[in-house]
């Protein structure tokens, strides 16, 4: 898993019938300082995250293991809001 | 799989329901020679592992295997804690 912050929403009304009803959130990357990089992916919110939320981001197949994205066309998810980071000098 | 130090500890209370009771574990790639390698990610700890410990994990879908559920949104996990690293020169 990486760190990611929610910047934004994606809108699709035409999109794969599998995909309806989730919330795709665009996530840029981030790093240790909490900085925000220039990558960015659109990912399945399993969370209910909102916009400047600090997230962890799932890929590939395994964004598939969760009860929303089961069998559907997903290779990111938003799978947990990151309270805290503790990290040794 | 590969080496990793674990450098910290990601806290986040608001996850998907699988993910309960695991600890995550912010780790750092390294090779054989404890060179970092590439950007640090963050791990499913499933052997009890420690901040500045050198461990193995895995990516991908593979990562979900280790842990006792069925499926979880999971793309590495920490499977061992190493204890020495011998590498021919």
């Amino acid at each position: 898993m990486i760190l990611g912050k929610v910047v934004g929403t994606v809108w699709a009304t035409r999109k794969d019938e599998e995909l309806v009803g989730m919330k795709f959130q665009i996530v840029k990357h981030l790093d240790l300082d909490y900085k925000v990089k220039d990558t960015f992916v659109v990912a399945v919110d399993t969370v209910q995250a909102g916009v400047g939320d600090v997230v962890l981001l799932c890929s590939g197949s395994s964004a598939r293991q969760t009860a929303l994205t089961k069998n559907k066309p997903v290779d990111a998810v938003i799978m947990a809001i990151v309270d805290k980071i503790d990290i040794a000098d | 799989m590969f080496f990793a130090e674990i450098i910290g500890t990601v806290w986040a209370t608001r996850k998907d329901e699988n993910l309960k009771s695991f600890k995550l574990q912010f780790i750092q790639p390294i090779n054989g020679k404890r060179e970092k390698t590439g950007d640090p990610i963050i791990a499913v700890d499933t052997v009890g592992a420690g901040v500045g410990e050198t461990v193995m994990y895995i990516t991908a879908r593979e990562a979900v295997i280790p842990l006792p559920v069925a499926m979880a949104p999971v793309d590495a996990s920490i499977v061992g804690i190493v204890d020495r690293i011998d590498v021919m020169k």
